[in-house]
């Protein structure tokens, strides 16, 4: 069995609002592999890429980790300090966002931003450097890599600039590659290319990945490992023949029923009814079961913990869950 | 990029034409009349119309106008009707210290509302970005004349640590320096507050963005995501503003002139206005315009250096 480089244990995210602090990410806990591409899924607003933001130690200023540990290289980065953290950020675990139209800093040539990552957490000088930088943007497939490095972002496609990202992250050869919708943003033709950058990339340097996406089509290209998470908890995790296979939990079924598929080119496309509690909303039992077409009183008024079937955790009562441990959600929304 | 600079000159002649008739019309058109002023109040009705004729105010106004222009084609501004002396050269003797007095207000400007600015922003809603706030808000309001005879009382007067007023040496010399730092701060409180609040909101605007986002996610230190990643695009909307304050420096400096006695364009502007020397007038506003829009043309080439999407050709 591969090591283990990333475990993150009972994560606790909250937000301060009008209403005092509100929990975005309910005390989610998973691991990640060397080498293992795990793919986060879910609604917006579910918490997953707050969840992996308080993996790097961005967290908007208005956030902060109210429970839990995120052990990395032997180290709980959530006691960290901003100086420990930095050396990290972008060398050992690094990240890539979603809209890569924004994600560059529009006044620094693509070559200075390239380079930062290097010159920060390697030392080494402007020539050095600057190679180096030419070396990453040739992997990444950026064609005349050397031109590239003296042009503005705004001078770059929405895919390049991806790419661009991508070289950034990868620079320093991280453990961990954290994906936020690294495809959301772009042309289908070009979200296979990068998809297979990644991949390709990945298998490289035998990166780990934390992949989050609300695009099934992307976890199954993707995927060893998916953590379905609904309203700030992990409600499903498993290998991704099982997700896909067996789904046990209802929100993970309604997910798959509403991809399109062009083998069933008659059925019609099933939604999840309802939409995604905002962080207010109280509510008791299990959290999925308003939208639940299956719930029953007890899914109302208890909440369930994560259960094993087979090979994979499921959160459901229909399935044998147990009893939360403790009653760790109501507590939470009394707050 | 070139050809911008060579559009905006032509823009320039253009505009200052407009000026000049702008400025000729109104000076002829407001009440009182130069030659009574020269003439003393014991001047009888002949005194008063020969010196009219001499000075050429007897003919027709549109006539007097394309002469005035005709002279300004061959770079001259006239003969002043007080001195007797060129506008130009009264006015190049003054310049400097008009010159001296603005570009040190800017400075003070930069040099309080920058930092000022990004403090705030850094410690958005803590007592320092109140205080900065509120003294932002005091330096837009307070009036010049007021806030400099305030300040001759307090450092001058009561304190002696600074001159009461004069300006006789250029700032960067020591003497110039301790008589410039009263007026400048007196001309330089309102600029420094615009400019603090702009890059308050442009910089709590930057750093929300994405890029600042990713910077912090390379590793890269609190301090330079600040002054490297956040400053350089928070400056854009800062320089208009540093750029359109130094408009208002200019007009302010008649009354700041005025208050500290520093012989410059703007208090002989005052002057000239009263006594109704119409070519003074007209050559002192000219200058400002044309420094006006030279400074703004500046701004728009300092656009193109700080964001490299800006591309003029």
């Amino acid at each position: 069995m591969a090591e283990e480089v990333l475990r993150v244990k009972d994560l606790e995210v909250q937000f301060k609002t009008a209403e005092g602090y509100l929990s975005a990410v309910r005390g989610i806990s998973f691991n990640l592999k060397k080498g293992e591409t795990v793919c986060v899924v879910g609604e917006s607003g579910c918490g997953k890429s707050i969840s992996a933001l308080s993996i790097m130690g961005l967290l908007p200023a208005n956030g902060r980790i109210a429970n839990g540990e995120i052990w990395f290289d032997g180290k709980d980065l959530v006691k960290l300090r901003q100086d420990e953290i930095q050396k990290i950020r972008g060398n050992d675990i690094s990240m890539i966002f979603q809209e890569p139209m924004t994600a560059l800093n529009p006044v620094f040539t693509i070559g200075f931003q390239l380079c930062e990552p290097l010159r920060i957490h390697q030392n080494l000088n402007k020539t050095v450097a600057a190679k180096k930088a030419v070396e990453l943007l040739k992997q990444v497939g950026i064609s005349e890599p050397e031109r590239r490095m003296k042009q503005y972002p705004h001078e770059l496609s929405g895919g390049m600039r991806q790419r661009v990202m991508i070289a950034i992250a990868l620079a320093c050869e991280p453990k961990i590659l954290i994906a936020d919708e690294p495809t959301t943003a772009l042309d289908v033709t070009i979200q296979a290319q990068i998809l297979d950058l990644l991949n390709e990339l990945k298998q490289k340097f035998n990166t780990s990945v934390i992949m989050i996406t609300h695009d099934m089509g992307v976890v199954a290209e993707v995927a060893d490992r998916v953590i379905v998470m609904y309203a700030g908890e992990v409600v499903e995790e498993g290998d991704v023949e099982t997700i896909f296979n067996d789904p046990q939990h209802p929100y993970t079924q309604g997910l798959l029923a509403s991809v399109p598929n062009v083998d069933r080119e008659q059925e019609e496309l099933t939604a999840i009814p309802g939409s995604m509690p905002s962080l207010n909303e109280k509510i008791e039992g299990c959290r999925f079961h308003p939208r639940c077409p299956f719930a029953t009183e007890k899914c109302k008024l208890q909440h369930p913990s994560m259960t094993m079937i087979g090979n994979h955790k499921v959160r459901c009562w229909l399935k044998g869950g147990q009893v939360s441990d403790d009653n760790i959600n109501s507590q939470r929304d009394a707050l | 990029m070139f050809a911008m600079i060579i559009r905006r000159m032509v823009q320039l002649v253009f505009l200052l034409i407009g000026i000049t008739f702008i400025v000729f019309m109104a000076m002829h058109i407001a009440p009182g009349d130069p030659a009574s002023i020269i003439g003393g109040p014991t001047a009888t009705k002949t005194d008063i119309i020969q010196i009219r004729e001499r000075l050429g105010l007897d003919r027709p106004i549109i006539i007097q106008y394309l002469d005035y222009l005709n002279g300004l084609l061959h770079g001259d501004l006239g003969i002043s009707f007080q001195t007797n002396r060129s506008v130009a050269e009264e006015i190049w003797i003054r310049l400097p210290n008009t010159v001296n007095l603005a570009v040190a207000s800017v400075i003070v400007s930069i040099l309080i509302g920058i930092p000022l600015g990004i403090i705030s922003a850094l410690k958005r809603n803590s007592w320092l970005d109140v205080f900065s706030t509120t003294v932002s808000l005091g330096g837009i309001s307070v009036p010049h004349f007021w806030l400099g005879a305030i300040f001759i009382l307090i450092f001058a007067v009561h304190l002696k640590w600074l001159p009461v007023g004069g300006l006789h040496a250029p700032f960067w010399t020591p003497q110039g320096f301790k008589e410039i730092i009263l007026p400048a701060i007196t001309l330089g409180t309102g600029s420094a507050a615009m400019t603090a609040r702009m890059t308050r909101s442009a910089m709590l605007e930057i750093i929300r963005a994405d890029f600042v986002r990713t910077a912090r996610a390379k590793g890269v230190k609190e301090r330079a995501v600040i002054w490297v990643h956040c400053l350089r695009n928070a400056m854009i909307p800062v320089v208009t503003v540093i750029g359109l304050n130094f408009g208002g420096l200019l007009g302010g400096t008649i009354i700041t002139e005025q208050v500290f006695a520093i012989n410059g364009v703007g208090r002989l502007m005052i002057e000239s206005i009263s006594a109704r020397d119409f070519p003074m007038v007209q050559g002192g506003v000219l200058l400002i315009a044309t420094i006006f829009v030279v400074i703004n043309l500046l701004v728009d080439i300092v656009y193109a250096l700080i964001d490299p999407r800006i591309n003029y050709d």
